[in-house]
């Protein structure tokens, strides 16, 4: 194996990629264009022929990963630059391309792999995961591994595939070179040290001095990131849920111009909010805190107002600060929630409870200090960016909804989408980075038709996605299915869409108001209306894009997928699931749910 | 009209297969809320038109979202008249499927508004289970029939009311697609037919109305076709005809205009129905199908001339009409409150104003009237002034309904004055497409204002007419109202005077694109100079006429000639 990078990139190059292509190589040294022309050759063979390639056994570092949203991905590939920059020989892949019964062969192999849904592995490691977990995976004395695990500490699984991946390899007989490191949301430093450790023993555990010193991979990535957002002018702050809806949808379009910051349709958009000023003003409250009293966060000294304000999480509960209640408060009911075998109902109190609501119903004398001490960094939240940077140079376009909810007496409202949408004029800034998603990208060839299932906000990406293939020129075919709570007043770019299917841009819309008859319909519910057709664009070759609510719209458009392809195919309900996983394996099925 | 081409709509009738047009399809496309363009023509003859609320318009294109695309629903009822069990399920309907409000129109008719497109075949299905329908109440056919509201008064308008159903059940389309879209009737497709109309119906709408002296509450002089009847004592001798009333026209198009109906003579009353069907039968074939604005009856009498018109009818009819007969009108408006028929039964007639039967604060109509037709077991009928009567009521029972009108604070004395009672207002905006300006939801605070001016020129007992519509469609018959505004931009409109009380003679353009303050102040000084100079009993339109302050307007088609002026 000697690919960097796992799926298929699109070749020829549309313009803008060939400049981004040569903008990369611009001023390389012979000897660094050297390794690059050996990168793109890696990568020009295509995801079947890295499955293929057995690895040198004992001579290379092979770095898995499984990464949904490109974090976990970005640490491994950085980890391959820096293997070859060392003079090691480093093969990359994804779990979705990987040969299961390579792993018998392998001797050192690292791993980095996310947790998503409820606790469960990102899309592209779920039949490996599956795989190793099962009786038939293989005993692995020869090998020994790392691990790193990213996820989220406000999940109550947290890391649990990393973990489960770790414990696993060690209970088949694998050798454990390095302690699971569990990366939090700000992952970066940790996956950053657990990669200079990495690095610093792989001249002992290849038992090979590096030959000549590689080079590492040019840098091409954008300036503006997550430590350095871009401040985006915004353009327009549209509601287009109209009068009487139960939700608070915008349309909003943020000017890139200046920014350099690129992205392709499926990327995210991500944003860098402040809390909601009233929320603030309750905390201090039942704070009883001076404001203006400094305290202490990290190496830093900050008003205990702006701490609450712009660097903490105060909306959001993690599993780390109902631990820390708990202890404070010395609640029973907190307690108890936290024992073993009681993940669902914390799951359920963490959606249901924000911070204030666990705060007011087990009081405690926590002190400021103390109190912020149990928070967490104010996390960036993801916005799936609903333009085709191709029709809109400069501009994303965003669809945000709004959580503003009544519960426990009160007003509530979510952290960043409040701030978007009620705390930004237009013509003021948010600040931002893109956060590319690699997994969710459009078909390299136009000619494959795509069916996109998008209820609710999930409909932004395909929004770019129609937009792009129109702009392109594509000639397959676009499916969408869509679903709210009222045609009336939910139908999100209800005119857009119309518009769409009569240029022909977009050929099938299928949709389900959920709330405009006594019998509730969903879009599973159309997808297994329309079963014949969906199996019948599935025969011939169509990707399946799914994006929106985790929570319940993915398991069961997923389960209505299962039943499409079992009815299709005249196969009972196994060999359809099977089906299914391989789809998400070939990149087939392709899914941005949160 | 050989040789010009046909309109849109012709072409859309000739292929609707008698109105099938693709509405089934319409129904069942789930993306719009509004049915593919060319049903929207086929729609309106069954009885429904796709409106949008156009107080959301532009704020829901800036959302992305189409048009609150809703239908207007009109039931026809026949000379008015209808059952409790009949109200009270247009007040379920009302409530469940529309606005929460019922419309009585100017032709007694009701209508629903804000009904959407997935509740269309439920509602149209209910009214039909009723035993109403709404085939014909919109469209290039004739319309609603109109008669005087009151048959049981007397012998003569019991007659008159059977012959207006009578000439309404003749006249009603025979096409198989009503029943087929929705009443799940059996599909026959290209079997059908129309004895009288044809594949392509009537190059335009077509009007029908009864009327017996000396009430002109039908205006007559506004249909296309009347029937003015003829008695002698307690016989119904026959009716004189009248052909080529109509009030729509057009700012700034003077070939287009309001023209009261010409008597064309008499027929005995069993020829009523031939005739009837000679005059449509010509219209289908003269009227002008290249130009909607001129396609009505009015015009082709017009173009041809009454002589030619009179011929045509006679010959395809087999009659000779008789010289017509005389007969004279007091007055077009209602009258309100209780009367007794000569059978010993007792009718209230209930002002509504502007037809707007809905629950406000202290004056519950909807609520009122659900109640009285939960009591009552006479009828319910609906006057061409957009009123209710509560018909059939037995003399023990007066009492009761008189309780339950002054419980929900619908009662005449608790909201009208003589100018209020004699006011009518079309329905304009948020839902009529066409509206230019407001006319029913502003005319009521119109009136406030002039009231206050009449109470101050000491006129606050005379009864004028005054009617408002929000476009020179004239769907309120302003032009014969004493008092007629017509709006031409938003919180503009024209003045019209110098009509009579008894629809018989047309305004007169007297001010141009008038605002409230203008208006107000122009009518307070013509109420002073009226209650100052008028004879003995003489009515606001005619002292306007007599004293030269207004021009009499003597046929429509000298309707927009130099304007007059005080
Ligand atoms: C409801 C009603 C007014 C009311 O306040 O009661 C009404 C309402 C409308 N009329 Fe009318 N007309 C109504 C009696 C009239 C009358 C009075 C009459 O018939 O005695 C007239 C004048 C007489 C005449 O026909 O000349 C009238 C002349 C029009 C015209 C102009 C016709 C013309 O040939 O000049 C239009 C527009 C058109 O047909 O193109 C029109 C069109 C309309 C429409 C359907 C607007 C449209 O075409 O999109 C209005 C629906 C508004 C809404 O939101 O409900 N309406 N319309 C009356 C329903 C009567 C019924 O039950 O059938
Ligand atoms: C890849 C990706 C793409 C995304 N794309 C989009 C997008 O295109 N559009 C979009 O709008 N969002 C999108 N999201 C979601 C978005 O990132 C945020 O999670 C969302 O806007 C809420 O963030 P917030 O800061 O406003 O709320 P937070 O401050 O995070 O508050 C959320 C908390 O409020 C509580 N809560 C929320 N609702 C309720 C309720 N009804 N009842 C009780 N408690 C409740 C829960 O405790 C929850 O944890 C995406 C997420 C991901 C991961
Ligand atoms: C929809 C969704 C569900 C998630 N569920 C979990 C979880 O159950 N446990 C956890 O530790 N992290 C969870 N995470 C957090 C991710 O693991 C974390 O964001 C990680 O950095 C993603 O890495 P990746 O981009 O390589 O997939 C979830 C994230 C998302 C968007
Ligand atoms: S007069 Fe004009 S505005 Fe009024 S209802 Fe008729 S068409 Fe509409």
């Amino acid at each position: 194996m000697s690919t960097l990078a796992a799926g298929s990139i699109a070749l020829p190059l549309a313009d803008e990629q060939l400049q981004r292509v040569s903008d990369a190589v611009a001023g390389l040294s012979p000897a660094q264009l050297q390794w690059v022309s050996g990168y793109i050759a890696g990568l020009s063979a295509g995801p079947a022929a890295q499955a293929q390639v057995e690895p040198e056994s004992g001579k290379t570092l092979t770095i898995l990963y499984g990464s949904q949203t490109g974090n976990g991905e970005g640490v491994a590939a950085a980890l391959a630059a820096r293997a070859g920059e060392l003079g090691f020989t480093a093969a990359l892949c994804s779990l979705a391309d990987y040969r299961h019964a390579s792993l018998k062969r392998e001797s050192l192999a690292v791993f980095v792999v996310s947790t998503h849904g409820e606790g469960d592995p990102p899309d592209d490691a779920e039949l490996f995961h599956e795989f190793l977990l099962s009786p038939r995976a293989p005993q692995l004395p020869g090998l020994r591994y790392a691990v790193l695990a990213l996820g989220d500490s406000s999940y109550v699984n947290f890391c649990q595939t990393g973990r489960e991946l770790d414990a696993r390899l060690e209970q088949l007989g694998a050798g454990r070179l390095l302690p699971i490191v569990e990366c939090d949301v700000d992952f970066e430093a940790d996956a950053e040290s657990w990669s200079d450790r990495v690095a610093a023993g792989l001249p002992e555990w290849l038992d090979a001095p590096p030959a000549a010193p590689r080079l590492r991979a040019v840098d091409t990535a954008v300036r503006f990131g997550k430590e350095n957002p871009f401040a985006a002018t915004v353009l327009l702050n549209q509601k287009i849920t109209a009068r009487g809806s139960s939700k608070d949808v915008r349309h909003v379009e943020l000017s890139l111009e200046g920014s350099g910051l690129a992205s392709e349709p499926g990327d995210a958009l991500a944003v860098l909010a402040s809390n909601p000023p009233q929320l603030v003003e309750q905390l201090l409250k039942y704070l009883g805190a001076n404001p203006d009293d400094d305290v202490r966060l990290g190496d830093e000294t900050v008003r205990l107002r702006d701490v609450l304000a712009h660097r903490l999480e105060i909306t959001a509960a993690s599993v780390g600060f109902v631990r820390a209640w708990s202890a404070a408060s010395g609640a029973a009911e907190l307690e108890r929630l936290l024992e073993d075998g009681r993940q669902a109902e914390l799951v359920d109190f963490m959606d249901t409870h924000q911070v204030i609501d666990i705060l007011r119903r087990f009081p405690a004398d926590v002190e400021a200090a103390n109190f912020v001490s149990m928070l967490r960094k104010l996390s960036p939240r993801s916005y799936s960016i609903a333009s085709s940077p191709r029709a809109n140079p400069d501009e994303v376009h965003l669809t945000v909804a709004a959580v503003r909810y009544q519960a426990f007496g009160s007003e509530h409202w979510g952290a960043a989408s409040t701030h978007i949408v009620d705390r930004i004029e237009e013509g003021g800034t948010l600040s931002v980075y893109v956060e590319p998603n690699s997994r969710f990208r459009l078909p390299a060839d136009d000619a494959t038709d795509i069916i996109m299932i998008g209820p609710g906000t999930g409909v932004a990406p395909f929004r770019g996605f129609v937009e792009e293939r129109a702009e392109r020129g594509a000639s397959g075919r676009n499916w969408l299915f869509f679903g709210d709570r009222n045609f009336s007043t939910d139908f999100l770019y209800q005119i857009e869409w119309q518009q769409r299917l009569k240029l022909g841009q977009l050929h099938r819309l299928d949709v389900a108001f959920s709330r405009d008859q006594a019998r509730k319909v969903y879009v599973q519910d159309r997808i297994r209306e329309r079963g014949a057709e969906v199996y019948e664009w599935l025969e011939n070759g169509a990707v399946i894009y799914v994006c929106g609510d985790a929570k319940r719209m993915a398991g069961d458009v997923d389960a209505a997928l299962v039943d499409v392809i079992a009815a299709g195919a005249g196969v009972d309900r196994a060999a359809a699931e099977h089906r299914v996983r391989e789809l998400r394996r070939d990149g087939r099925y392709r899914r941005d749910v949160y | 009209m050989s040789g010009k081409a046909l309109t849109d709509v012709e072409r859309i009738k000739a292929k609707s297969r008698y109105l099938r047009g693709t509405i089934a399809e319409s129904l069942a496309d789930p993306l719009t809320g509004a049915l593919a363009e060319d049903d929207t023509q086929v729609s309106k003859f069954h009885g429904f038109y796709q409106q949008d609320d156009r107080d959301l318009r532009s704020e829901r294109k800036r959302q992305r979202l189409e048009p609150a695309y809703s239908f207007m629903i009109r039931a026809r009822i026949p000379a008015g008249v209808c059952t409790p069990a009949q109200w009270l399920s247009m007040d379920r309907l009302a409530r469940h499927h529309a606005n929460g409000t019922i419309r009585l129109t100017t032709r007694q008719a009701i209508q629903l508004h804000g009904v959407i497109k997935r509740d269309l075949k439920a509602t149209i299905a209910a009214i039909n289970a009723s035993l109403l329908d709404t085939l014909a109440a919109c469209g290039d056919v004739n319309r609603n029939v109109m008669a005087p509201p009151l048959p049981a008064l007397s012998a003569i308008h019991r007659d008159v009311r059977a012959d207006a159903e009578r000439l309404s059940a003749h006249l009603t389309p025979a096409t198989r697609a009503y029943h087929e879209l929705w009443l799940d009737g059996e599909k026959v497709g290209g079997a059908d037919a129309e004895p009288i109309y044809g594949e392509t119906y009537l190059p335009r709408k077509f009007k029908t109305g009864f009327v017996v002296p000396p009430q002109n509450d039908t205006d007559v002089f506004t249909q296309d076709l009347g029937f003015i009847a003829i008695s002698r004592g307690n016989e119904l001798l026959g009716y004189n005809v009248t052909v080529g009333g109509g009030m729509g026209m057009s700012h700034g198009e003077p070939e287009t205009y309001p023209r009261l109906g010409d008597v064309l003579g008499f027929c005995e009353r069993d020829q009523m129905l031939a005739v009837a069907e000679a005059v449509v039968t010509t219209q289908r074939d003269f009227g002008d199908r290249s130009n909607r604005k001129h396609g009505r009856l009015k015009y082709t009498i017009d173009d041809r001339g009454i002589d030619w018109f009179r011929g045509e009818v006679e010959s395809r009819s087999g009659i000779e009409l008789q010289e017509s007969r005389p007969f004279a009108f007091a007055g077009n408006g209602d009258v309100y409150g209780w009367q007794r028929s000569d059978d010993g039964r007792w009718h209230y007639t209930l002002f509504v104003q502007n037809g707007r039967v809905l629950d406000d604060e202290g004056r519950e109509l909807l609520s009122g009237l659900r109640a009285i037709a939960e009591a009552h077991d006479g009828e319910f009928r609906l006057t061409p002034n957009q009123n209710l009567i509560i018909s059939d009521v037995a003399d023990a029972d007066k009492a009761g309904i008189d309780r339950l009108l002054h419980e929900f604070g619908i009662a005449n004395d608790e909201q009208a004055t003589p100018l209020r009672l004699h006011s009518l207002a079309c329905v304009a905006l948020p839902t009529c497409a066409l509206a230019m300006a407001e006319s029913e939801r502003y005319l009521p605070s119109l009136v406030d204002r002039l009231e206050a001016e009449l109470a101050a020129a000491g006129l606050g007992n005379d009864p004028i007419t005054i009617r408002m519509t929000g476009c020179p469609n004239g769907c309120a018959r302003p032009y014969i109202a004493e008092i007629g505004l017509v709006g031409k931009g938003p919180g503009t409109y024209n003045l019209y005077l110098g009509a009579s009380f008894a629809g018989d003679r047309l305004g007169s353009l007297y001010l141009d694109n008038a605002d409230e303050t203008a208006i107000v102040a122009t009518l307070s000084e013509l109420f002073r100079r009226y209650a100052a100079e008028r004879d003995a009993g003489e009515r606001f339109g005619d002292f306007l006429i007599r004293s030269g302050r207004v021009r009499e307007i003597r046929a429509g088609r000298h309707f927009h000639e130099e304007p007059a002026g005080a």
